[in-house]
């Protein structure tokens, strides 16, 4: 028996579609059973009062979350985030609602102990409910008291021996694609770039020192599928610089017909025989490919890496050996200057694990530092470049200035020359100027 | 309830402590495939809706089963995860960014034994457990944010404007005849923890009603220099005003220089702006982050409002289902929303998919605004 009346929700329950309202009343259910005898730390029916309160702003169309209200664990600015219901009386069993963000295995792959040795913890200690995975990446631990918090990562880090995440002005809890673990285009290896980093900077994911969150993403290619490039104040995205890799047989295959195009990520409807000229030579955005006599050419010089033949012809193209990653700044969703894609800053850089990617750490700590030292209290590194300028950018990340970095040159010439620029300096002697010019 | 201690005791709470230890290395979750083939891949297929197959330079091969979820997810249901993992996956399993599910198997047969497997485990309701498909080139599970279930921010629900949403589309999830991948992302306000910014087809929730000020409250809650260097536009300005013959401190907002982001009252919990009729949803199409063809580009709001209808959304979903069909239609194979609309031109696209042009829809917001506006006399009637 449901301790809330829910129409609405239940509604929900119906469609294809796996359904959360569902879900949570069997987790409800569950609860309410208690088959494992467990002595719950926070109500047994908090997964109804959710569903209990969820109701309540369906009718009303406003949250009845309060906001704020600051939580933690001992010696961590984030990785908790505190939350109280607006109606407690109500709905006593979430009336304190904390999420706990928990570090993910990179890639976030799981085997099963893992899985079960989490929800083990979140059984006993929280709501029973999860996101998985919150937008950042991390794991998300939905509701639970404050007096558990330090139980839980007790838990987490003598039992598990798993951090919790970022949350507030800090290096949130950087994210990768799947890379090398089991994608062909991989230039490099995401994760463990993305692990390495993440232990290097735990200080900075966990006590807040920065103006504002940062964000790092790693992508193996250009198909960016973790979106560093919209996601992430540095984005590490894999490239190449020599030529794409043939194989002329393979190209006679997709040619002939024996092997799907791009996967065969359109074979539900019947797009007609594969057109080599018009689906490969005549999309490519640099005009670079040309097919002829059976032979398919790439003028890599002209190639900008889209990926598109590849993605298109993955049996028969292979990106080059010469391998490594761009890195772009400033992206950043709207909030408070409008949306920013992030702008390449390093066309290429080596991906060097033998020198644990120390040219990588240094470059991102100049950009640190020049934040730390240029950024106002909340104002995302995408911001700080708009306002102080991508050269600015440049100089404190002591890479060289580059045509690559821009789309074009600049539209207006109010160039800011330095003193150093132009011969002679700024400092003139007016008499000087006077014996040539009348007053 | 007894309060079970884990070890940790609060009169010595850096005893025995430990901090900064990280995640656990992504090495021990690989499956044995995954592992002894890292880095040496050769190719991938699609084989059919939902399964994968990756093969090695040695030769290994490995099929992926794909499955979606809501997000949001039980413990009992992470429970089932598990024992599916178990009993077909060698206990591995992989969350992808979108929030589907992967299960590495070694044969087709296994797979498509699988799959079936997956598609026919429901709940009470109806509603699929694990349904196969979000791979090629169709709609994959949709990212999101909190919404009414955890957020103070929210101008509408995110789980159930999902929910609703991949009902409709569903039949795009398990099937892959879109002219390319769409990827559709929801956020349920304008900081867009789900970052809808770059997708496909986003959904915004949005407020459209200047914050309320809890006068005799305010300041005992907020700092006031706070909210008021809050306010990206300035329409915040400290201010005292009298009730009941008591003066207060607190704010004034110019309401017209608003534009309903939220974040005065992300600094001060005195200037709520949630409201039935004020809040509802923007939609917003065309962008995209893979630099394939064409470079990653930002979604543009196509409607600027819709209002909520919970439990299910229906103009809201009629909207996105139409918008679906129309560039399914229309475009060419490989050809993204966005690409298709900048090819007809986004004054066809109005027309085509029947939605009205209004001036919401002119940028107006700052510099960028410009670069929205057209320079040319190169248009269509
Ligand atoms: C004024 C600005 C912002 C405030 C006050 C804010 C507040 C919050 C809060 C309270 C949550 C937790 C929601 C919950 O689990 O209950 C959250 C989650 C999150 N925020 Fe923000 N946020 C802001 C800006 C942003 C921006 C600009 C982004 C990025 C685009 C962002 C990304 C995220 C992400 C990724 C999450 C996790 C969401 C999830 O797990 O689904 N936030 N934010
Ligand atoms: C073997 C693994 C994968 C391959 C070969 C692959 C391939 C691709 C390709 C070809 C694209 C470009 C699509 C286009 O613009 O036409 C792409 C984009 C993308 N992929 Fe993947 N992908 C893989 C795994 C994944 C996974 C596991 C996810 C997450 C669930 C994912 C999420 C994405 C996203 C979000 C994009 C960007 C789409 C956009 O531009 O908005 N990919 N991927
Ligand atoms: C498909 C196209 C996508 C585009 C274009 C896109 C774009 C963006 C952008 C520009 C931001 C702002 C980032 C910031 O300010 O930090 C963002 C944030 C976010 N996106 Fe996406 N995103 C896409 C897909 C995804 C995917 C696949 C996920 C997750 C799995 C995701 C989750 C988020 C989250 C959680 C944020 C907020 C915080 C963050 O930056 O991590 N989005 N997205
Ligand atoms: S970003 Fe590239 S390397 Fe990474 S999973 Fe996607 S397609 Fe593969
Ligand atoms: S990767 Fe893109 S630009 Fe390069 S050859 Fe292929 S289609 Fe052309
Ligand atoms: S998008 Fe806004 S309302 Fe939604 S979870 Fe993020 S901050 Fe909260
Ligand atoms: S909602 Fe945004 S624009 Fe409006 S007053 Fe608050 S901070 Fe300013």
């Amino acid at each position: 028996m449901a301790k809330h009346k829910t129409p609405m929700l239940d509604q929900l329950e119906t469609g294809p579609w796996p359904s959360f309202v569902s879900d949570i009343k069997q987790e409800a259910d569950a609860r309410a059973k208690n088959e494992k005898g467990l002595d719950y730390q926070i109500p047994v029916d908090c997964p109804e009062d959710l569903l209990g309160v969820l109701e309540m702003s369906y009718e009303d169309g406003e949250t009845h979350w309060k906001h704020g209200g600051i939580v933690g664990v001992f010696g961590y600015g984030g990785g908790v985030i505190g939350r109280y219901c607006d109606q407690p009386e109500k709905f006593p069993g979430v009336a304190h609602f904390h999420t706990v963000r928990v570090a993910q295995p990179n890639g976030k792959w799981y085997n099963t102990e893992l899985l079960r040795n989490l929800i083990k913890i979140w059984e006993l200690r929280g709501s029973g409910l999860t996101n998985m995975h919150g937008a950042t990446g991390d794991i998300v631990f939905l509701g639970t008291t404050t007096p558990q918090l330090e139980e839980i990562f007790w838990e987490l880090t003598h039992d598990l021996e798993i951090d919790l995440g970022g949350s507030g002005s800090n290096l949130r809890t950087p994210a990768t694609c799947l890379g090398m673990s089991r994608c062909e285009y991989a230039c490099y290896d995401t994760q463990e770039l993305c692990y390495n980093l993440t232990q290097e900077y735990q200080d900075e994911l966990h006590r807040p020192a920065f103006p504002y969150k940062f964000k790092f993403k790693f992508d193996g290619c250009p198909n960016g599928c973790v979106a560093a490039i919209a996601r992430s104040d540095l984005s590490f995205i894999g490239t190449w610089k020599d030529q794409i890799k043939v194989d002329q047989e393979a190209v006679a295959a997709y040619v002939g017909g024996e092997i799907a195009p791009n996967a065969g990520a359109h074979a539900g409807r019947d797009w007609g025989a594969f057109d080599i000229q018009k689906e490969v030579v005549d999309l490519c955005p640099s005009k670079c490919i040309t097919y002829a006599d059976g032979k398919l050419t790439i003028d890599d010089k002209e190639c900008v890496r889209c990926m598109h033949c590849i993605n298109t012809m993955p049996r028969a193209l292979k990106v080059g050996d010469e391998r490594g990653c761009s890195v772009l700044c400033g992206a950043k969703a709207p909030i408070l200057d409008g949306p920013q894609m992030g702008s390449l800053l390093v066309p290429f850089m080596e991906v060097n694990k033998e020198d644990d990617y120390q040219s990588i750490k240094d470059l991102i700590e100049n950009i640190w530092d020049w934040w730390m030292e240029e950024g106002k209290n909340r104002e995302r590194i995408g911001e700080t470049m708009k306002r102080l300028g991508m050269s600015a950018l440049i100089d404190a990340a002591g890479v060289p200035v580059d045509p690559r970095q821009v789309q074009e040159p600049r539209h207006n010439p109010y160039i800011f020359w330095k003193a150093e620029d132009v011969e002679g300096g700024w400092d003139r002697d007016i008499n000087d100027f006077r014996k040539r010019h009348q007053r | 309830m007894a309060f079970i201690s884990s070890g940790y005791n609060p009169a010595k709470p850096m005893e025995g402590r430990i901090s900064d230890i990280g995640p656990r290395h992504f090495g021990e979750y690989l499956p044995p495939v995954i592992k002894e083939n890292f880095g040496k891949w050769d190719y991938h297929e699609i084989i059919e809706p939902g399964i994968l197959l990756h093969v090695a330079q040695s030769g290994d091969k490995t099929y992926t089963v794909r499955a979606g979820t809501a997000r949001l997810m039980s413990v009992t249901h992470i429970g089932e995860i598990c024992d599916i993992a178990d009993k077909f996956s060698g206990g591995y399993v992989r969350f992808t960014t979108r929030n589907n599910l992967e299960f590495q198997v070694e044969t087709e047969e296994a797979a498509k034994e699988l799959k079936s497997f997956l598609n026919d485990q429901k709940f009470p309701g109806g509603a699929h457990k694990f349904p196969v498909g979000g791979t090629g080139a169709g709609v994959t599970n949709i990212v999101h944010t909190q919404g009414w279930v955890h957020c103070h921010t929210p101008a509408t629900d995110a789980s159930g404007t999902v929910k609703a949403t991949m009902d409709v589309v569903f039949d795009d999830f398990q099937s892959m005849k879109l002219p390319a991948p769409v990827r559709i992302s929801m956020a349920c306000c304008l900081n867009m923890c789900g970052a809808v910014h770059c997708s496909d087809i986003a959904i915004l929730g949005i407020h459209r009603k200047p914050p309320l000020l809890d006068h005799k409250y305010l300041d005992n809650l907020c700092e006031i220099p706070l909210a008021v260097a809050a306010c990206p536009t300035g329409a915040v300005r400290p201010s005292k005003i009298e009730i009941d013959g008591e003066t207060y401190k607190t704010v004034a907002v110019k309401q017209e220089r608003c534009m309903f982001c939220g974040n005065c009252y992300t600094m001060c919990p005195s200037m709520p702006l949630a409201d039935k009729d004020g809040d509802g949803i923007a939609l917003m199409v065309g962008g995209k982050i893979s630099n394939r063809i064409t470079k990653p580009a930002f979604s543009k709001v196509v409607v600027p409002f819709i209002p909520n209808e919970p439990p299910r959304w229906p103009t809201m979903t009629k909207v996105i289902k139409k918008i679906l069909d129309t560039y399914a239609a229309d475009a060419n194979k490989y050809e993204r929303l966005g690409d298709w609309a900048n090819r007809i031109g986004w004054e066809r696209f109005f027309e085509k998919c029947e939605l009205p042009f209004s001036e919401h829809l002119i940028d107006d917001f700052r510099d960028p605004a410009y670069y929205t506006w057209r320079q040319t006399t190169q248009f269509k009637w």
